[in-house]
């Protein structure tokens, strides 16, 4: 409680202090928050990441596979089988006419992915890149497809579980479903399990989607414009965050949800090209990737280094098994909560599968990442792999990018701030229906929380890299260790639906509409 | 058999036109029925916020609740006092698509609208609503200026 006081009091301070003259004196407080935040988070941190005794390996990281590899057998490798009909299901085969007007599988997969893809899938894998190696990217592809299963099994749970209120709005996610679930299968612990998520979820919503987007937006921006101080990011970012989440200025979040599908196209755009201009080397890539992945091609902690990263980078960017998704599904239109599990699915392989192996093989390609010729093994810059003008994260992403258009940074630059945006507005959503949870619906009670998350804008802006992208990943996982408990017990739920499901379309009971 | 007859309404005067022109032909054909349509244009495709999506029913309800009682309900009246059967309906949808499976279910002869009132940019770039329903319709369309 008091280190969250003097963090308020660090905050208002870099406020008054935004003048000129005082930019000397703010320098300093970039790196006093820096320092007050790694030491305030480093016990949350070192729990979530404890390694098995006598390994290296972390826990988190093999709950979430198993969690993946379960739900896949469980479920008949669904991600593959039912492929085709989540893409039937997008394009709306199956909707009623009669719902028109409302949301569609199609919009809640757009919200959905406009809060996964963004900053993950830039300076996330540029990280895990950049630490891992190329190998990374095989096991960052493999962590994708199986994540595709715990994605349908948390959002199939999000809509059968949902609150429906009298005023017609809707509230979902692993809070409803751990709690409700639980009692309906008569099972103890669902309330506590549910106010655990809630707990975490609010901590995930300040670090991987506020810190983290904050963070990264601002190393993109002064790698522009040049080095300026990281609490002016913050407190723009924080400004418009709050005009539009206190303020109800939809019409910034409406044109931003418009404007980022668009920027997602032109980043995968402008990686497709490089790769064609590159066509030569992809087969280079790929043999980069796949030997890393078993031999760690002299990265830090060999190929259990590339695993591990491209594990954790693969569930940070499509957030598979951490329930967040389940939040953003619920409010869908339909009357089998199954199909949304279908729809959801295809979240991770557009995320994760498509977009983060486009970076990682952009990176790979541009010959950012410096090996020695004679060896072919990787030179490490303390656990880093040495880059050429030594950047990491959103820079080398960029730097990789620019090697072969040199324009595109700027570009870049503008799909960060805009992903980082968006992903701003999504978490904010998920940390105040968590929020609410615990405290309760009301004016004040959502407030409170709104105003702490954009004071989390400008202490995620002003800390570096290191202590940021640690909490925000322990805060992201901890939500995993409760969602994935929890999916445990109601995966059997999910199966009795998916059977229900299959057997109506197989009978033909469940029929395309024409449209 | 009743003839039927779809006028789609836009809220704005030229709407009003169709009206009047659709309760006029009715008078001329006799055993005739006007189904009186607004359609919200809306698309599935869109891109909204968490938010906005968890606020959708309710948003979508009291669209439905504002077109009837600002046009439909209105126009339903007006066409009451002078003696002529009718019945509204509220859609969401593409418009011309969705005037045109209105007339298909209500198994219409043809269906009246106004000439477009949108303008600018939109018009130019995705053509009016008007244009596509004379484009794309199944049944004869009038359109009245």
């Amino acid at each position: 409680m008091k280190n969250i006081k003097t963090l308020f009091a660090a905050v208002c301070a870099f406020v008054c202090l935004s003048t000129p003259v005082f930019a000397q004196e703010a320098l300093t407080l970039d790196e006093k928050v820096n320092q007050m935040f790694s030491s305030s988070t480093g016990w949350f941190v070192n729990l979530i990441f404890a390694p098995f005794p006598g390994t290296t390996f972390p826990w988190i990281v093999m709950w979430l596979v198993i969690a993946a590899s379960v739900f896949t057998i469980y479920f008949g490798f669904v991600q593959f089988r039912y492929f085709r009909h989540a893409i039937s299901l997008v394009k709306g085969d199956y909707s009623d006419p009669n719902d028109a007007g409302e949301v569609s599988h199609f919009q809640a997969l757009a919200t959905a992915l406009s809060g996964t893809v963004g900053l993950g899938n830039i300076a996330g894998v540029a990280v895990a890149v950049g630490i891992g190696g190329p190998g990374a990217t095989f096991w960052m592809i493999l962590a994708g497809l199986l994540g595709m299963a715990s994605k349908f099994t948390e959002c199939t749970l999000g809509v059968k579980y949902r609150n429906e209120y009298p005023d017609g709005t809707v509230s979902g996610g692993p809070m409803y479903y751990i709690s409700k679930g639980f009692k309906e299968l008569g099972l103890p612990g669902g309330k506590i399990l549910a106010v655990l998520f809630a707990v975490f979820c609010i901590l995930g919503a300040l670090g991987g989607g506020n810190m983290f987007q904050a963070n990264q937006a601002h190393a993109q921006i002064s790698g522009i414009v040049g080095d300026y101080p990281g609490w002016i990011t913050g407190v723009i970012f924080a400004t418009v965050v709050f005009i539009v989440i206190v303020g109800g200025v939809k019409s910034i979040a409406r044109v931003t949800e418009k404007v980022v599908p668009f920027m997602g196209i032109l980043y995968v755009g402008a990686a497709l090209v490089i790769l064609l201009i590159n066509y030569d080397k992809i087969g280079w890539a790929f043999g980069q990737i796949f030997e890393g992945a078993f031999t760690g091609l002299g990265i830090a902690g060999g190929f259990v280094g590339a695993l591990i990263q491209g594990f954790k980078r693969a569930a940070f960017s499509n957030e598979a098994g951490v329930g967040s998704a389940a939040i953003a599904h619920s409010a869908v239109q339909t009357k089998e909560p199954i199909t949304e599990g279908f729809v959801s699915l295809l979240e991770p392989l557009i995320d994760t599968v498509v977009i983060c192996t486009m970076t990682a093989l952009v990176i790979t390609i541009s010959g950012q990442l410096i090996s020695d010729p004679n060896t072919g093994l990787y030179l490490l810059d303390g656990s880093h792999i040495a880059t050429v003008d030594g950047n990491t994260g959103v820079s080398l992403t960029s730097a990789a990018f620019g090697s072969a258009i040199s324009w595109f940074p700027y570009v870049l630059a503008i799909a960060v701030v805009l992903f980082a945006f968006s992903t701003m507005i999504s978490w904010s959503y998920y940390g105040l229906k968590s929020w609410t949870y615990l405290f309760g619906e009301g004016k004040v009670s959502e407030l409170v929380f709104k105003v702490i998350f954009c004071i989390f804008i400008i202490i995620g802006a002003a800390a570096s890299l290191g202590p940021v992208i640690d909490f925000s990943d322990a805060a992201i996982f901890a939500m995993a260790v409760v969602n994935i408990l929890a999916l445990y017990f109601l995966m059997k739920v999910v199966k009795k639906e998916l059977h229900s499901y299959v057997a109506r379309l197989n009978s033909g009971e469940i029929k395309k509409f024409s449209h | 058999m009743t003839e039927k007859i779809v006028v789609g309404m836009d809220g704005h005067d030229s709407g009003a036109r169709a009206l009047d022109f659709g309760a006029n032909l009715v008078n001329k054909l006799g055993d005739c029925e006007l189904v009186v349509a607004y359609v919200i244009e809306w698309s599935p495709y869109s891109f909204q916020t968490a938010e906005e999506n968890a606020e959708r029913h309710s948003r979508r309800e009291e669209e439905i609740s504002t077109a009837l009682e600002r046009v439909i309900n209105p126009a339903l009246e007006q066409l009451e006092g002078k003696g002529i059967k009718a019945n509204g309906v509220v859609r969401h949808g593409d418009v011309a698509d969705t005037l045109n499976a209105i007339a298909g279910e209500n198994k219409a002869s043809q269906i009246i609208v106004a000439k477009s009132s949108e303008g600018g940019f939109t018009k130019r770039i995705f053509g009016s609503s008007t244009t596509n329903l004379v484009m794309s319709a199944d049944v004869p369309v009038t359109v009245v200026n």
